[in-house]
């Protein structure tokens, strides 16, 4: 059995609180414990849970943004956790991450076109001459004009920017691509274009995405696996084909109660089924 | 090539933006500080006079068409010696701005980004600087270094680089935690390039509006050092000694102090309401 892309082996955060002298050390709550999961190439992993449950720091943790406390993060069977820090800065591109809000996820003072050509650049990926080709494909890609590529940031909405995001993750051409939230700060009718091209580049490009959100409907139309976590703990797993509706933790439970529903006026018509993504 | 190019779109685009937007009083603050560097600049095509050239036929005449400000107890040409005094006095707050800004900043963006240790030794530093008063520690050091123009320079450096490096570091450490930071990291760029490529643009703004008023501030300690004996030497034409020069004939013959004083002020004006309108319009390019 060949290991898997990404392998997180039980990793644990507490973040300290700042301790100044004079006032009493106060002990710190665990954002993550003992959390493991395995992501494939092509494999789409849904992480939900309520605000403050550690998906955030999770998502941290194996982009190596935050340095776990304890346990591995193995990228292709090597440990980012204690690898140097110039070994690691040439693995940080193959995990890529979209953050929750596209408003400050762009550098406010570099056009579309030279961030994307920057992360190319940078890692070496495209020599001076192409990489504006191949920030031009990266563009439709996802979506956007060409003429996007000399403008700022601040001439994009919340779901253009969000692509523009999309557009750098992959300019790095990652393995993995974390999307903490992608979505929540969007409009409904936004939301569903993004998704849809999150989905439509892991077909064409063979990615695993981990997908981290609160909405329990979305991550199950997006992800056959999901994790449920709840004070940074993985309270749940459910594996493919289990429909979310069987989930048998009594926070899940809840969780699946609380979703806002018109099924007891359409009960005759609507049933319930999880819907396929592929 | 392609990068290179970009940067030079991207930032002439944003000198253009500083030019042609802004309130009438940033406009016309530019507009006025243009006009006094070109009259430092051009000073020997505007008036005929040597400034250090003496006439003791014409001392302490009082303002008249063939002396606009009048003349010195030494005869000299106060108007004459107001426009030379412009290019030491600018000088001195150009140059007092520039290295401290530098310095500053640097220093300011290490201790923010990278925080910890690197942060504490750094933060005592500044603390222990900023503990003194302004004005003395100036006094003090260009007393123990001897007077003259360069020892200004390394006085004010010495002393005002800690408060770049203080608002610089302040924040660094708010946008260390944003996300297009955190991107950078997660994208694998080296410290130097998020620090120098992602956080300065976008810090440096403040630092600058600062250094706007402390310009004005520079040129009045140049000024006050020079009334001590401190900064420039006679016979240069300054500002600051042109009123400790003629101080002792305050009563018969004022222009020749108010002429300088003036000058210092309306310099000191212009440069804050160039202060304020780039602080309006660096409110208004980030967004915030």
């Amino acid at each position: 059995m060949s290991s898997p892309l990404l392998s997180v082996e039980g990793i644990s955060k507490t973040y300290q609180p700042g301790r100044s002298f004079l006032e009493r050390r106060s002990i710190a709550r665990p954002s993550l414990i003992d959390v493991s999961l395995a992501l494939d190439k092509g494999d789409i992993l849904g992480v939900v849970g309520e605000s403050g449950s550690g998906k955030t720091t999770l998502a941290r943790c194996i982009a190596m943004l935050e340095h776990p406390d304890t346990g591995r993060v193995m990228l292709n069977g090597e440990d980012l956790v204690t690898m140097p820090g110039s070994r690691l800065r040439a693995r940080r591109r193959l995990i890529q991450t979209v953050f929750q809000d596209p408003y400050a996820s762009l550098n406010p003072r570099l056009t579309v076109g030279s961030a994307l050509a920057e992360v190319m650049l940078v890692h070496r990926l495209e020599t001076k001459q192409g990489v504006r080709a191949k920030v031009m494909e990266l563009l439709a890609q996802v979506g956007l004009p060409a003429s996007a590529f000399d403008a700022y940031p601040n001439a994009f909405s919340g779901g253009q920017r969000q692509r523009i995001c999309i557009a750098r993750a992959l300019a790095a051409q990652p393995d993995i691509l974390i999307a903490d939230e992608p979505v929540s700060s969007l409009d409904v009718s936004i939301q569903a274009q993004v998704v849809n091209l999150l989905l439509d580049l892991r077909d064409r490009l063979g990615l695993a995405v981990l997908f981290i959100s609160h909405d329990l409907q979305l991550i199950d139309f997006i992800a056959p696996r999901i994790i449920v976590m709840l004070a940074g703990e993985v309270v749940e797993t459910i594996p493919d084909g289990v429909p979310i509706q069987d989930a048998k933790h009594a926070y899940t439970r809840s969780l699946l109660e609380a979703i806002p529903s018109l099924d007891h006026i359409f009960r005759a018509e609507t049933n319930p089924t999880r819907r396929e993504t592929r | 090539m392609t990068a290179g190019a970009e940067q030079t779109v991207a930032r002439r685009s944003l000198l253009q933006r500083l030019l042609s937007t802004g309130t009438l009083s940033y406009r016309l603050g530019l507009l006025a500080l243009a006009m006094i560097v070109l009259a430092a600049i051009f000073a020997p095509f505007i008036t005929p006079y040597d400034p250090i050239a003496l006439d003791m036929t014409s001392t302490l005449h009082p303002p008249s068409f063939v002396h606009p400000f009048g003349t010195d107890h030494l005869g000299r040409d106060v108007f004459a010696r107001v426009l030379y005094g412009a290019r030491i006095d600018l000088q001195i707050g150009a140059i007092g701005v520039a290295v401290p800004l530098l310095i500053g900043t640097v220093v300011g963006l290490i201790a923010g980004y990278f925080g910890g240790w690197t942060d504490a030794v750094i933060g005592r530093v500044v603390d222990v600087v900023i503990a003194f008063p302004f004005l003395v520690l100036v006094i003090a050091i260009v007393a123990m270094l001897g007077p003259g123009l360069l020892n200004l320079y390394i006085a004010l450096t010495l002393v005002s680089w800690v408060l770049y490096a203080r608002i610089v570091r302040g924040e660094t450490m708010a946008l260390k935690r944003r996300e297009y930071v955190l991107a950078a990291r997660n994208l694998g760029f080296s410290h130097s390039r998020i620090m120098f490529r992602h956080i300065l643009p976008n810090t440096i703004a403040p630092a600058f509006v600062f250094g706007m008023s402390d310009f004005a501030l520079d040129v009045q300690v140049g000024a006050t050092l020079s009334f001590f004996g401190l900064g420039v030497q006679p016979p240069t034409p300054e500002w600051g000694l042109m009123i400790a020069e003629s101080r002792t004939f305050l009563l018969t013959a004022p222009w020749a102090i108010i002429a300088p004083g003036a000058a210092i002020v309306v310099v000191s004006l212009v440069v804050s309401l160039i202060g304020d309108g780039l602080a309006d319009l660096a409110r208004g390019i980030d967004g915030r």
